[in-house]
């Protein structure tokens, strides 16, 4: 009997060693850490239960009935985070390069349900050679079996995927299709076809790094949602990011014990607008001194920076923000802001997390570029998130509110349901000067007369109390009480439902 | 007394004078420049008049313009704090003129004393020391013996037109004396075609000591003893303390005597400070006389518990002292630290922006001692590149010179200033510094201490492990909070465990963490333990802990498995992990900042106004680059050595912050 039990340690002990010592000093040679050891870093100490690790794959061809290794090159399962159950899997790179067999996928496939129907988000940590090419189709029915869980259980559960090592070619659609991506700098990449294909196609000498590296990806392609140093500190951002999101989308958003007054109040808050309105300032200071704790997670910090996206918490509880950044591009709306924005919207709603908008938005960013590149529809996807969003909403104008984008950014009409205004607020048409010149054509050739059409433009509209007389604004805040005022309105909105009429699903411009 | 007074000034010296004349029942006026409509000394007054654009020279220091708002308030005095018109002898004049009485001095002492050479004349016939010397021209090198024998060694030897060190020499005896000047003059010739050399006495371990005086118009005065300010930076003085540690009684006394004969000699009235040269035999010589409210009394304020600006209120009112020599003694020790709006790791540029946090630390006793804080900035203000980047005066008393460092060190860690750099770290570190806490120092301080400029603080070890004990405790609070969220598996919860590995500074401590109701017990693996106890709650920005038996000031910031913790001058990450994770994290590669020294960064947030050059230009040292808008003020960036354009960044109207790398060099 007690051999029995020794053999159950001896597979085990096999198991875990992946694909061999050599194989896991190489891989910490390449400054990562492998499969087992991320999720120890991922999870609480000690709470991994590990599924399917005596499962081996059973291809035949190409000698590889000889080397049917433990776990087939993915280590899967469940764990707590802070206490929470979160479903895991670690793609382990030792193991016949991670690459993805039918029976890698079937491993992936048992979580992913498992997550679904228990109701606790999936995490997945990816670094994989791609498909294992020695089973042709089967690894291709693997991928597409997962892609399916993906898409079934988005708006289920939250899910995250960690980019760890390699990630080319069809298996960047499963991440593709997540909640969040991370990636790590430098031992990390993503993409559909790799240098050497894109030099045989297209002559471009490009680097992977350059061509799919987490820099690549936050910056530019914005395919990614954040980057970091290593695989240390990505994991425990992730745990933090974890600790913001609901298990599901029945569930509502976890609340945690806070140190922080509901009722503190700001006083540099009120000169936080500059004298000069076309100047710039911070609005992350606004978002830092709403928080509780100024704790901000934010979300693509790193692309479309005229617009901000990120959670927060108020009163301990998780809320979504979307603030327009008058430093960069002075805060416009465009299409990447818009898509950027639109998405983090949705997910937001899709997982019972209410929303807070700051808006100082001049406009939308006029241009070629902006129209070719089809900026209507980019806009309007924003435009229907904030539409279609049903949880607590609350907006607050800061200072500009101009044209369509005052209607996009989570305004009255669209049901956002308590619009604050600061006493700086300018809620208008357009900025002063171009309303005078087009309510007065005629005076086009006097500029001091355009001048003073201008400034009686102004003095109309360049305040929030035309709105507010109308109702479209609820309440003019002073700046320093804009934490008490937000807090106490999402706390009036707790209870919140409101639905929409039945449909099948939306048809959202994509 | 004065109904009303108006203050000529802005900041923290204008928000100072008013506090006296509020506590005196005078009413006060503002003047106030358009960058200052909302700064504190405009908020402070009883009333506040507009006074122009925000540069000093179109507002400030426009004297039509002061006059106008004096007349447009019906102020019957004015104080001129210190710099703008303070010294101004037209200012005095113009306020003569109209019968508005000037707190300060008379005209005419601000005049002798304004000039270098006519101060100095005056210096030596009213029998104040001044630095040895010989003006006239020396025809040969047994003169220039001469000559430095009869002032005696150690003699300078410098040639009239020099400048930067060039034929300059420092001779101890009279070989010396005959070699140097025939260099000197040897170099002169070569340098500046101009050949004459003058010998004065050259002051060893040279300290600057200041001797503040208080006349009346009765013929009475006083001096208040000294401040040493010899802690400088370029002749920019940055800490200063009274007493000096160095003087003695008898010292004290004849500099107070020769200052007060000075100050009478002139006709002086009001408060005045004469600044000596002290050598290190406390041989003493007169440097120049300041006719005004020094920035630095606050130290006098403190050890004599005399209000300088109401006395000068006073005597402007035309009262006698009611204080004589006698009443004033020396109560404890006080220092000050100018807190600067200069970045000490941008070799002290100056550094302008919104505060988006100002906390200086309360006023009033802190452990042993005081604390003072004069400042003219309030969270939320702007720091604007018109006027002078002195923010605040952090002073502290306390009855020993010991005690007023040890006070100064706690207040200068609970200083919060966010938004902009500043000198809180490098005053910290002159706080630690032996020589400074030793008192031997000389206005070569920081020259000769910090010489390739200021890069942070490496702790000592016993600080070290006292700010790893004290991370222990708060990564504790903070991790049982993050174990405390809804929606946990029950009976599954995390445990949050004891040991961990505090790595900061290139240290690594593996301890033991127990906590019970009064705090946390950290243990150390040598066995040692230390107590640390306090309120921090994850999110304060301030940690205010006992641990061990001394207080424990950290600035906190949350980073990824840790903290961001700043202490002493020291600027650390601080990551507390479990024994495991230390581990795994020691196999993360060590990833080297990228080379700067081959790119060009944007040194302030700003908007690309245009690009000088292009990609695969050769550029020239000094070469423009680009030009960066900031604060409506256009910056040029300039090539800092030659080389070749590689790549480029960013084009015109991209907006920038700190650090972006504007372009590449090969």
């Amino acid at each position: 009997m007690k051999d029995i039990l020794h053999e159950l340690e001896d597979r085990r002990r096999n198991a875990r060693l992946g694909g061999g010592q050599k194989r896991l000093d190489a891989q910490h040679a390449k400054g990562k850490l492998t499969a087992r050891e991320r999720l120890e870093l991922l999870l609480d100490e000690g709470s991994f239960e590990e599924y399917d690790m005596f499962v081996a794959h059973r291809c035949t061809d190409f000698g590889m009935e000889q080397n049917r290794p433990y776990g087939d090159g993915v280590v899967t399962g469940w764990g707590t985070i802070n206490g929470r159950m979160v479903y895991v899997f670690s793609q382990d790179f030792t193991v016949l390069g991670g690459s993805v067999s039918a029976t890698h996928a079937q491993k992936i496939c048992k979580i992913m349900d498992m997550a679904v129907q228990n109701g606790a988000p999936v995490i997945g940590l990816n670094d994989s050679g791609g498909a294992r090419i020695q089973e042709g189709v089967d690894s291709l029915a693997g991928y597409g079996e997962v892609f399916q869980r993906n898409i079934e259980a988005s708006g289920v559960v939250p899910q995250i995927s960690v980019i760890m090592g390699p990630c080319a070619g069809g298996a960047v659609y499963s991440p593709a299709m997540t909640d969040f991506i991370f990636m790590v700098k430098d031992s990390s990449y993503m993409f559909v076809t790799g240098p050497d294909v894109v030099k045989t196609v297209t002559n471009e000498v490009v680097t992977a790094e350059e061509l799919g590296g987490a820099i690549t990806h936050t910056r530019k392609s914005s395919v990614a949602d954040g980057a970091f140093e290593n695989d240390v500190e990505a994991l425990a951002e992730v745990r933090r990011l974890v600790d913001f999101l609901p298990l599901n989308n029945r569930d509502a958003p976890p609340v945690r014990p806070f140190f922080d007054e509901v009722d503190r109040v700001e006083a540099s808050l009120d000169t936080i607008i500059p004298e000069n309105p076309n100047l710039p300032y911070d609005m992350k200071e606004l978002i830092l001194k709403v928080a509780d704790e100024a704790d901000f997670y934010e979300i693509q910090e790193e692309f479309a920076k005229n617009i901000i996206t990120g959670f927060i918490r108020l009163e301990g509880q998780t809320v979504g923000v979307v603030a327009n950044q008058p430093m960069v591009l002075a805060g416009c709306l465009d299409i990447d802001s818009s898509r950027k924005a639109a998405r983090f919207v949705r997910f937001c709603d899709a997982f019972e997390i209410p929303l807070l908008t700051f808006v100082d938005v001049p406009g939308f960013l006029p241009g070629t570029g902006q129209e070719y590149g089809g900026v209507i529809k980019h806009g309007a996807k924003l435009l229907f998130a904030y539409g279609e969003a049903t949880v607590p909403k609350v907006t607050v104008i800061t200072r500009k509110a101009y044209g369509g984008a005052y209607d996009v950014m989570a305004s009255k009409h669209l049901r956002a349901d308590v619009n604050y205004a600061w006493p700086t607020a300018q809620i208008a048409v357009m900025g002063a000067k171009g309303a005078a010149e087009i309510i007065h054509r005629a005076d086009l050739a006097d500029p001091e007369k355009i001048q003073k059409h201008a400034d009686a433009y102004e003095d109309r509209f360049a305040n929030p109390f035309i709105a507010a007389e109308r109702g479209f604004i609820d309440e003019v805040i002073q700046p320093r009480s804009t934490r008490r005022r937000v807090s106490r309105a999402f706390a009036m909105l707790r209870k919140k439902k409101r639905s929409m009429p039945w449909k099948k699903h939306d048809n959202i411009p994509l | 007394m004065f109904d009303k007074i108006l203050i000529a000034n802005r900041g923290e010296i204008a928000c100072r004078v008013m506090k006296t004349a509020q506590r005196m029942g005078i009413k006060t006026v503002a003047i106030y420049s358009d960058a200052d409509k909302h700064a504190l000394h405009a908020e402070m007054a009883d009333e506040k008049i507009h006074i122009g654009p925000p540069p000093a020279k179109q507002s400030y220091i426009v004297i039509d313009k002061v006059m106008q708002a004096i007349r447009d308030s019906g102020a019957q005095a004015v104080h001129p704090g210190y710099g703008f018109l303070s010294e101004n002898p037209k200012f005095a004049q113009a306020l003569e003129d109209a019968g508005v009485a000037f707190i300060g001095p008379p005209k005419g002492a601000i005049e002798a004393m304004g000039d270098k050479i006519t101060s100095k004349k005056l210096a030596k016939e009213a029998g104040v020391n001044t630095v040895p010397g010989y003006m006239g021209l020396i025809e040969d090198a047994e003169e220039a013996v001469k000559i430095s024998a009869e002032i005696g060694y150690p003699v300078m030897i410098k040639a009239s037109a020099g400048g930067g060190g060039k034929g300059m020499r420092i001779a101890w005896n009279d070989e010396e004396a005959r070699e140097g000047f025939q260099s000197s003059k040897n170099e002169a010739a070569s340098s500046f075609g101009d050949d004459r050399i003058f010998i004065e006495k050259f002051v060893t371990q040279p300290r600057h000591i200041e001797i503040q005086v208080l006349c009346d118009a009765h013929g009475n005065g006083i001096y208040l003893n000294e401040r040493e300010c010899s802690i400088q930076r370029r002749n920019q003085k940055v800490v200063e303390e009274a007493p000096s540690p160095f003087l003695d009684p008898e010292t004290r006394k004849a500099m107070g005597e020769q200052a007060v004969a000075l100050a009478k000699a002139v006709g002086y009235t009001s408060a005045g400070t004469v600044e000596f040269i002290v050598d290190g035999d406390k041989n003493f010589f007169f440097l120049e006389m300041n006719t005004r409210l020094q920035v630095e009394h606050p130290v006098t304020e403190l050890i004599t518990g005399v209000d300088l600006v109401e006395q000068m209120i006073r005597v402007a009112n035309g009262e006698a002292l009611s204080i004589t020599q006698d009443d004033i003694g020396i109560n404890g020790w006080a220092i000050e630290n100018r807190l600067y709006a200069e970045d000490p790791y941008r070799n002290f540029l100056p550094s302008i922006g919104r505060l988006t946090r100002y906390r200086p630390p309360e006023e009033g006793p802190m452990g042993g001692g005081v604390v003072r804080n004069d400042t003219g900035v309030f969270e939320g203000g702007e720091i604007s590149m018109y006027y002078d980047p002195m923010i605040a005066k952090l002073c502290t008393w306390a009855p020993s010179r010991g005690e007023a460092i040890e006070t100064m060190r706690t207040a200068l860690d609970a200083f919060e200033v966010e938004g902009i750099g500043h000198n809180l770290p490098f005053l910290s570190a002159v706080m630690d510094h032996p020589r400074f806490v030793s008192g031997e120092i000389t206005t070569a301080f920081i020259a000769e201490e910090y010489p390739e400029g200021f890069h942070g603080v490496e702790l000592e070890t016993d600080a070290l492990r006292r700010v790893a004990a004290a991370c222990v405790a708060m990564n504790r609070v903070a991790e049982i909070r993050r174990s405390r969220i809804s929606g946990c598996l029950d009976n599954h919860e995390r445990k949050v465990g004891e040991d961990w590995v505090v790595a900061l500074q290139g240290h690594d401590f593996p301890v033991t963490v127990k906590a019970d109701r009064e705090g946390s017990t950290v243990r150390f693996e040598d066995g040692t333990e230390l107590r640390v106890q306090g309120d921090w709650t994850p999110g304060d920005s301030l940690a205010r802990l006992t641990v061990g038996d001394a207080p424990l000031v950290l600035k906190v910031d949350k980073i990824t498995q840790g903290f961001r913790i700043r202490t002493r001058g020291a600027d650390m990450k601080v990551h507390v992990r479990s024994p495991r994770q230390a581990e795994l994290a020691a196999l993360m590669p060590e990833k080297l900042p990228p080379d700067t020294s081959k790119m060009l960064l944007c040194p302030m947030p700003g908007l690309v106004v245009t690009l000088a050059v292009a990609e695969g230009d050769e550029v020239q040292e000094g070469q423009a680059l680009c030009t960066v808008e900031a604060m409506k003020m256009e910056n040029i960036l300039r090539a800092e050595r030659s080389g070749k354009v590689s790549k480029i960044n960013a084009g015109p109207g991209d907006s920038l912050a700190v650090d972006d790398v504007i372009m590449e060099f090969e």
